[in-house]
């Protein structure tokens, strides 16, 4: 491996190019027309051009992004998180042009993006799911399966996704009304009428396992992260470690992840995504089969650098450390800041950025695609900045989130920043005690 | 002549999702309020509704098109 191509644009492109140069990679940049400005361009050894503005007609456009690679003399393709990360179809045609994809087998791609699949492997792998049923056809079929799985239950559309086809059931009695109707909702919404029950789980946090995992068969984690600070789905700040975690937990939560990815023959990172009720049993929802945006946290907290642990995977070296190696030291917050406005219900809002001042000192970090003067375009997402803040314990690192808040300057579009500084100061955020639905709670009319 | 325009800058799209039909087409009568398409802004889907009554006399972008905010996106002709 000599020279990467780094299929992805922003902050996860700067980052890959940093990464791949301090080990003394070289790397390719691509960019889309909004993009020919990039940071990641300008920081990159050579750039190509590779469409439109629009995603789809440029950095989701895999046969360009091979024709960028094949003529550039590359030999490995870096996909940063979303875009071609996680399509099968794109990392084959990599490895068909004899392109290294950095990330693991196709095979294993396409299985832990295929939920019941995935689901599968989870149970192989004595990893706890959350319970559900297998599809059940009538209401007698569907009271048998709730008594095993547990009121209250979701009826769940199995052709359903993102959240839709799914309704809340309490008891049998709503169950023997509520499931007709689901199913003719299925019926008419996806065209099949398939319906399942699965466990309604309140109050739950989201936990996610980082692991890393080598040719030789080596699987280690860098501990948890707590992303239950989300809206409509979306992770606003994650924490590592997980706040007043239980030891047994950590450990247990950890060490499923690992058997997780042992099991499905993992290469690469990866991040394993859990449920964890407030009673304190967890299970899996599902694998991420990438870096992730969260992923500088886990470093802050473990020393790790997991893009170069990836770039070492890919080309073939054992992961840098065992497990007794890696232990957590303080805490860390990542607090993304996006061009949303707060006041209006969080509409991404592009625009230009006029100015950027970014906070600074111990145990601040900022990722970032931007400088002052660029132009946050709308084909993309919304981030323009991560500031991972971290100390030895985590009052010093809300602190320093707190610090370097007050310290960052965005103008030309409305931003995050102040919905965070009134997070941080939440009582519930400062005990640690949210959960997934918590900040929808509390900002009820942001949805 | 009268036009709807962009009110924010994206992606255009005609249709609800890929396969689903067109939300109106050339010749097409549309009343003010109705949804005639869609602008994809940093992954969110915002609907375009018509300002006034008409018939859709022609679409001036296509779908999958960048649009800018002001930019007609469709010519009306009479009701």
């Amino acid at each position: 491996m000599r020279r990467i191509l780094v299929a992805n644009r922003g902050e996860i492109a700067v980052r890959i190019i940093r990464a791949a140069h301090a080990a003394g990679l070289e790397t390719v940049a691509v960019y889309s027309d909004a993009d020919a400005q990039g940071r990641w361009v300008q920081l990159a050894d050579t750039a190509v051009h590779i469409g439109k503005s629009a995603a789809a007609k440029s950095y989701l456009n895999s046969a360009a992004l091979v024709e960028a690679a094949v003529s550039t003399g590359a030999d490995a393709v870096h996909p940063g998180y979303g875009f071609l990360s996680e399509r099968p179809g794109a990392a084959k045609e990599f490895a068909d042009a004899g392109l290294t994809f950095i990330g693991p087998a196709v095979s294993t791609i396409e299985m832990m993006g295929d939920k019941a699949a995935a689901r599968d492997a989870a149970k192989r792998a004595g990893v706890p799911v959350v319970p559900g049923s297998g599809p059940v056809g009538d209401v007698d079929e569907a009271l048998a399966a709730a008594e095993d799985v547990g009121y209250p239950v979701l009826v769940k559309a199995a052709a359903g996704g993102g959240g839709r086809g799914i309704r809340p059931v309490a008891s049998r009695e709503e169950l023997t009304e509520v499931l007709p109707a689901a199913q003719a909702e299925a019926r008419s919404a996806f065209s099949d009428d398939t319906v399942y029950l699965e466990r309604a789980i309140d109050g739950a946090r989201h936990i996610e396992v980082q692991v890393l995992a080598d040719h030789a068969g080596n699987v280690v984690h860098t501990f948890e992260r707590d992303c239950s600070v989300q809206r409509r789905r979306q992770k606003l700040i994650e924490e590592a470690p997980a706040p007043g975690l239980a030891a047994g937990t950590r450990a247990s939560i950890n060490e499923a992840a690992v058997r997780l990815a042992r099991q499905v023959g993992y290469v690469g990172a990866g991040t394993v995504e859990f449920l964890l009720t407030p009673s304190g049993e967890f299970f899996f929802i599902e694998m991420n089969t990438r870096i992730q945006v969260e992923h500088p946290i886990s470093e802050a907290i473990t020393g790790v650098d997991l893009v170069s642990e990836q770039l070492r995977i890919a080309a073939g070296e054992p992961v840098s450390f065992s497990q007794d190696e890696v232990q957590i030291r303080g805490a860390a917050v990542e607090l993304r800041i996006n061009a949303e406005d707060p006041d209006n219900r969080f509409q991404p809002s592009p625009g230009d950025l006029s100015r950027l001042d970014l906070p600074g000192g111990p145990g601040v970090r900022v990722d970032t695609g931007f400088v002052a003067g660029d132009r946050i375009s709308p084909f993309y997402d919304s981030m323009i900045a991560k500031l991972i803040c971290s100390g030895p314990d985590r009052d010093t690192a809300l602190a320093r989130g707190r610090q370097a808040l007050s310290e960052l300057r965005v103008d030309g579009v409305p931003t995050t920043v102040s919905m965070h500084r009134r997070l941080l100061d939440e009582p519930d955020f400062r005990a640690g005690a949210v959960h997934t639905k918590w900040l929808e709670e509390l900002l009820p009319d942001s949805t | 002549m009268t036009t709807i325009k962009a009110q924010m800058p994206g992606v255009f799209y005609r249709r609800p999702a890929p396969e689903k039909p067109a939300y109106v087409d050339d010749g097409d009568k549309i009343s003010e309020g109705q949804t005639i398409a869609l602008i994809e802004v940093m992954k969110t889907f915002n609907e375009v509704k018509a300002g006034e009554s008409g018939t859709v006399a022609e679409f001036l972008v296509e779908d999958g098109d960048e649009v800018d905010v002001g930019q007609d996106i469709v010519r009306l002709g009479e009701v």
